[in-house]
C-alpha cells in the first residue's frame, strides 16, 4: 500500500531542476539540473558507461566533448568489482576518475533482461551470478546500499520490471509493488543529501494505471524527480505521459531502442516535445563499435565499400575530433583492420552527435523556435514530412506540432 | 638528410639526423625508436590519446602489410599516406612486414615478394612495389627484400646466398625505377614550365640500343632501363635546347630482371620532387660471409640508410647473432642511419646499440599491452637515494614473485611475460590503488590506479588497451631518452647494469 507523505518529507525532498525556458506550443522544456558534481543543461543525453568506463574513450575525452553526466550500472558494478572496493576507491567518481555527474540504475532491468534464471518476489529479485554462480538477492535495500557505496549523484529505485508488452493483472501487481519498493528504497537511503533518488512510473501502456502510479508516487514522496520507462512510444503512451508533474520535477525517459537506422534520434526529439528532460541509451556507443556513425540523415555503415574512397569527414558540420581529423575513407580502412582505434574514433563521434543534437534542441527551445527545429530535423532525417513514422507524427500532433 | 654524430662510445653512436621530411626541417635523435602503428594508427589510440603521451618519436613506422591493400585508394587520394592517416606532421618509415606478426615462408620469388594483409596475400613485383610507395609517399621505406631466411630455421647456404642476391637485385631495380620516375617527372615539369621543347629526344642520346622514342618513353621493355640520364646539370645551366655537352650519361652494369617498367603516362604533370629515401636491406641469415657481402654491396648503392634484417627471434637467437651484427655494422658507412627490424626488448636494444645500431621499432610496448601488462622496469640509473630504496623494495618483491617466467596465452600473442613488466590481471592488483609506476608522468599513471586497470582487464573493457598503451609507450620512449642521456654523460655502463639486473 502506498505510504503517506509527511509535510517534512515533502519539504525535505530536494528540488534539483530549474526551468529556463518552455515551448509555448508543445511540452518541451529547457532547464538545468543542479547536482552535486555540477550543473547539467537539459534536455540532456547521458552516455552509458556500464562498467565504470565509457567504452574505450578516456574521461578526459568525454569531458572534452562537453559531457557532464553519464551512467554507471549497479548490477554490473555490484558484481565486479563490488561496492566495497568502489567505496575504498572514493566511490565510482574516484574509481573511474570522472569529475562530473553520474547516474546509476537500480540493476533491476539488467537482472531481468540478462539473467535467465531470475525470480521476482515481494522480497526482491533472486538470481544466480553469471560470473561465480552464487545465488544473490537484489532487494530494494540492497540496490540502494550498493548505489550509496557507488556515490552516484542520481540513483534509481528498484522497481518490479515488467515488459510493456505484457497486459493483465501482472502489470497492476508490478505497479503497486514498485510503489512499495520505493518506500523501502527511501527508508534505506543513507545519503539523501548527496544522492538524489528517482522514482519510476510504472503501469505499462495503461493510462489509468500510470495515472494511479503517478498519484501514488507523489503521495509517497514528492521526490525531486520522476523517471519514465517506456518500451515503445506510441500515441496512447504519449497521452499518458505525466502532465500533472510539477515543473521542477525532471523527467527521465527510458527508451529501449527499437531498431536500426534512424529510430533513436527521432525518439529523442519526440520525447522532448512530450516533456522529457533526460535520455540515455547504449545505442550510440554500441553502434559505434559496429562501425556505424550517426549523422543527421540516419547513419553511415562505414565498413561498406561505398566509403572506400570517400575522402570527406563523417559529417562536415560536426566539430568532434574524429570529423576534424579523419576521412570516411581512412575510418573505412581502419575498421577493416584489427586496430581498436577505429571503434574509439566512432564512439567519440557518436557521443558528440548526441550531445550536439541535445544542445541544438535546447537552444531552439530557449530561442522559442522548437517547433521549427522539429520540422527541420524531421525533414533532414526523412526527406519528406509524410515519410516520418506515423507514431512520431501523431505524438507530435498531440502536443501541437504539425509536420509540413 | 644529414646524420651527425656527437660521439661514439664503446660502439654506441649518439647523434642527430637533420633535414628530414618533405620540408627538410625535422630532426631525429639517435639512438631512438619509431612509433609502432597498425594500419597507420598507433594501436588503440586516437589523435587525442596519442598526444597525451610525452616523448612520441618524430618518425612513425608504417607497415606495407597493412597498407598495400589500400594502394588504389591512396593513389586516388594523391596526397600521401601521412595526410590520409591524419599524421601529416610526422616523419614516416614504411617497412615491409609487421614485426609482430610472423610471415609465412615460401612466398618470395625472383620477381616478387608477398606481404600478408588482413585481406590476404598481396604479391608485389618491383614495379608494383614502387607504385605503392609512390602512392604512399613515405619519407623512408624499406626496399623490397628477401627476408625469408629469418622465418625458417637451419637454412641452407644456397638459400642464404639467394636471399642476398635477390635483395640486391630488388634494390638495384627499385633504385632504377625511382631514378626514372624522377627524371621523367622532372622532364614533364620542365615541359610544363616550357624550358625544354623536345624532351623526348633527350632520352635517346647516348643510348646503346636504338628503339623508337615512343617506346622508350612509355617504357615498354627492358631496353629502356639501360641508360640513366641526369637532368639536374641541364636545368642548372639553363639550357633551352638539347646539347650533348650538357648531358651526363651513365650505363648501368646490371641488366634488369624485371620485364615490367613503370608507365609514366599516369604521372600528374607537376610533381613535388621530394623523393622518398630508400633504405637498403642487409640480409645474409647466420652466414658471416654472406652478411659481409650483403653489407658491402648494399653500402655501394645510393641508399639513405640500412635495415638490418634477420636478427629477430627469441633472446637466445639474438645472442648468437650479436657477433654477426658487429661485423655487419663495421662495413657500413658512418654517416647513414642503421635500423634493425624485429628487436625491441630493452636488454636487446642496448646490445644492439653497442654494436652500432641507431633506430628500433617500438612494438615491444604493444606486445606488453596486448597481454594485459604494464612496463615497470627502471631505467633511471641515477635516481635519488630515497627512490632507489622504494624501487628496490618493489623490484625485489616482484622478482620473488617471478621466479619463473609465466606463459600467458593472449589473442594472437603467445609471448612470455618478461621481467620488465607486471601482469595487471593478477588478483593482487585488485585493491592496489597505486599508479602503474610511481613517479611516471603518463596520463594513465596521473589519472588511474592499478586497481582500475585490473577491473578493466577482468571485465574485458576496451579502455584497458588504451590506458596500457599510453603508459607502455611513454615508459618505452622514456627509456630511449635515458639511453641518450646516459651516452651523453658516459653513464651507459650503469644503465646497462640496471637493465641487466632486471632482465631475467
Amino acid at each position: 500500500m502506498a505510504g503517506a507523505a509527511t509535510q517534512a518529507s515533502l519539504e525535505s525532498a530536494p528540488r534539483i531542476m530549474r526551468l529556463v525556458a518552455e515551448c509555448s506550443r508543445s511540452r518541451a522544456r529547457a532547464g538545468e539540473l543542479w547536482l552535486p558534481h555540477g550543473t547539467v543543461a537539459t534536455p540532456v543525453f547521458m552516455p552509458v558507461g556500464t562498467q565504470a568506463t565509457m567504452k574505450g574513450i578516456t574521461t578526459e575525452q568525454l569531458d572534452a566533448l562537453g559531457c557532464r553526466i553519464c551512467l554507471g550500472n549497479t548490477y554490473h558494478l555490484g558484481l565486479r568489482p563490488g561496492p566495497e572496493l568502489i567505496q575504498k576507491a572514493n566511490g565510482l567518481h574516484g574509481f573511474m576518475n570522472w569529475p562530473h555527474n553520474l547516474l546509476t540504475d537500480s540493476g533491476g532491468f539488467q537482472m531481468v533482461s540478462l539473467v535467465s534464471l531470475s525470480e521476482v518476489t515481494e522480497e526482491g529479485v533472486r538470481f544466480r551470478s553469471p560470473y561465480d554462480g552464487n545465488e544473490t538477492l537484489l532487494s530494494p535495500e540492497k540496490s540502494v546500499q550498493i548505489q550509496n557505496a557507488l556515490g552516484s549523484d542520481i540513483i534509481m529505485q528498484l522497481d518490479d520490471v515488467v515488459s510493456s508488452t505484457v497486459t493483465g493483472p501482472r502489470v497492476e501487481e508490478a505497479m503497486y509493488r514498485s510503489i512499495r519498493w520505493l518506500d523501502r528504497c527511501i527508508a534505506a537511503h543513507q545519503r539523501p543529501d548527496k544522492q538524489n533518488l528517482f522514482a519510476i512510473i510504472q503501469g505499462g501502456l495503461d493510462a489509468d494505471l500510470r495515472a494511479t502510479c503517478l498519484e501514488a508516487t507523489l503521495e509517497v514522496w514528492a521526490g525531486c524527480v520522476l523517471g519514465l520507462k517506456t518500451r515503445r512510444i506510441s500515441s496512447s503512451v504519449a497521452l499518458t505521459l505525466p502532465c500533472t508533474l510539477r515543473d521542477d520535477q525532471a523527467r527521465r525517459a527510458w527508451l529501449r531502442h527499437r531498431g536500426p537506422e534512424r529510430g533513436y534520434a527521432t525518439d529523442l526529439v519526440v520525447c522532448v516535445a512530450l516533456g522529457c528532460d533526460m535520455f540515455d541509451c547504449v545505442f550510440p556507443t554500441r553502434t559505434a563499435r559496429f562501425g556505424s556513425a550517426l549523422v543527421p540523415t540516419g547513419n553511415l555503415q562505414l565498413r561498406k565499400k561505398v566509403f572506400e574512397k570517400d575522402f570527406g569527414p563523417i559529417d562536415p558540420e560536426c566539430t568532434c575530433p574524429t570529423c576534424q581529423k579523419h576521412s570516411r575513407a581512412f575510418l573505412h580502412a581502419l575498421l577493416h583492420s584489427d586496430n581498436t582505434a577505429a571503434l574509439h574514433h566512432l564512439t567519440v563521434h557518436n557521443i558528440a552527435y548526441q550531445l550536439q543534437l541535445m544542445s541544438a534542441v535546447r537552444t531552439s527551445i530557449v530561442e522559442k523556435r522548437f517547433p521549427d527545429f522539429v520540422r527541420d530535423f524531421m525533414g533532414a532525417m526523412y526527406g519528406d514530412p509524410t515519410l516520418c513514422p506515423t507514431w512520431a507524427t501523431d505524438a507530435l500532433a498531440s502536443v501541437g506540432i504539425t509536420l509540413g | 638528410m644529414k646524420l651527425s654524430l656527437t660521439k661514439v662510445v664503446n660502439g654506441c653512436r649518439l647523434g642527430k639526423i637533420k633535414n628530414l621530411g618533405k620540408t627538410g626541417d625535422h630532426t631525429m635523435d639517435i639512438p631512438g625508436c619509431l612509433l609502432y602503428t597498425k594500419t597507420g594508427s598507433a594501436p588503440h589510440l586516437t589523435h587525442h590519446t596519442l598526444h597525451n603521451i610525452h616523448g612520441v618519436p618524430a618518425m612513425a613506422q608504417l607497415t606495407l602489410s597493412s597498407l598495400a591493400e589500400h594502394h588504389e585508394v591512396l593513389t586516388e587520394y594523391k596526397e600521401g599516406v601521412g595526410k590520409f592517416i591524419g599524421m601529416p606532421e610526422s616523419l614516416l618509415y614504411c617497412s615491409l612486414h609487421d614485426p609482430v606478426s610472423p610471415c609465412p615462408a615460401g612466398y618470395v620469388t625472383n620477381k616478387s615478394v608477398s606481404v600478408w594483409s588482413v585481406a590476404g596475400r598481396v604479391e608485389m613485383t618491383v614495379s608494383k612495389f614502387m607504385a605503392i610507395q609512390k602512392a604512399l609517399q613515405p619519407d623512408w621505406f624499406q626496399c623490397l627484400s628477401d627476408g625469408e631466411v629469418s622465418c625458417k630455421e637451419a637454412t641452407s647456404i644456397k638459400r642464404v646466398r639467394k636471399s642476398v642476391d635477390r635483395s640486391l637485385l630488388f634494390l638495384d631495380n627499385c633504385l632504377r625505377l625511382q631514378e626514372e620516375s624522377e627524371t621523367l617527372a622532372l622532364s614533364s615539369r620542365l615541359e610544363c614550365s616550357g624550358a625544354i621543347s623536345t624532351q623526348r629526344s633527350l632520352l635517346l642520346l647516348g643510348s646503346s640500343d636504338s628503339p623508337t622514342s615512343a617506346s622508350r618513353v612509355t617504357g615498354t621493355t627492358g631496353a629502356c632501363c639501360h641508360t640513366r640520364l641526369i637532368f639536374v646539370f641541364l636545368v642548372e645551366m639553363g639550357f633551352h635546347s638539347v646539347g650533348q655537352a650538357g648531358l651526363e650519361l651513365l650505363t648501368s652494369s646490371d641488366p634488369p630482371a624485371s620485364a615490367s617498367c613503370w608507365d609514366y603516362r599516369h604521372e600528374p604533370p607537376c610533381l613535388v620532387l621530394q623523393k622518398s629515401v630508400i633504405i637498403g636491406v642487409i640480409e645474409g641469415g647466420d652466414v658471416m660471409e654472406e652478411r659481409l657481402r650483403s653489407a658491402r654491396e648494399t653500402a655501394k648503392r645510393p641508399v639513405g640508410g640500412f635495415l638490418l634484417d634477420g636478427f629477430q627471434g627469441n633472446p637466445t637467437t639474438l645472442e648468437a647473432r650479436l657477433r654477426l651484427l658487429s661485423s655487419v655494422t663495421a662495413e657500413l658507412p658512418e654517416d647513414k642511419p642503421r635500423l634493425i627490424s624485429g628487436v625491441s626488448r630493452p636488454d636487446e636494444v642496448l646490445e644492439c646499440i653497442e654494436r652500432g645500431v641507431d633506430l628500433f621499432e617500438s612494438f615491444f610496448p604493444y606486445q606488453v599491452t596486448e597481454r594485459g601488462c604494464a612496463l615497470t622496469f627502471s631505467f633511471d640509473y641515477q635516481p635519488n637515494p630515497e627512490e632507489t630504496l622504494l624501487q628496490q623494495n618493489g623490484t625485489q618483491e616482484e622478482i620473488k614473485c617471478m621466479d619463473q617466467i609465466k606463459k600467458i596465452e593472449t589473442t594472437g600473442c603467445n609471448q612470455e611475460i618478461t621481467s620488465f613488466e607486471i601482469n595487471l590481471k593478477e588478483k593482487k592488483y585488485q585493491e592496489d590503488f597505486n599508479p602503474l609506476v610511481r613517479g611516471c608522468s603518463c596520463y594513465c599513471c596521473k589519472n588511474h590506479t592499478r586497481a582500475y586497470i585490473h577491473h578493466l582487464l577482468v571485465t574485458n573493457e576496451l579502455l584497458a588497451g588504451v590506458l596500457l598503451m599510453m603508459h607502455n609507450f611513454e615508459h618505452y620512449f622514456g627509456f630511449f631518452h635515458y639511453i641518450r642521456e646516459a651516452l651523453k654523460s658516459d653513464k651507459l655502463a650503469q644503465l646497462k647494469e640496471l637493465i641487466h639486473r632486471q632482465a631475467s
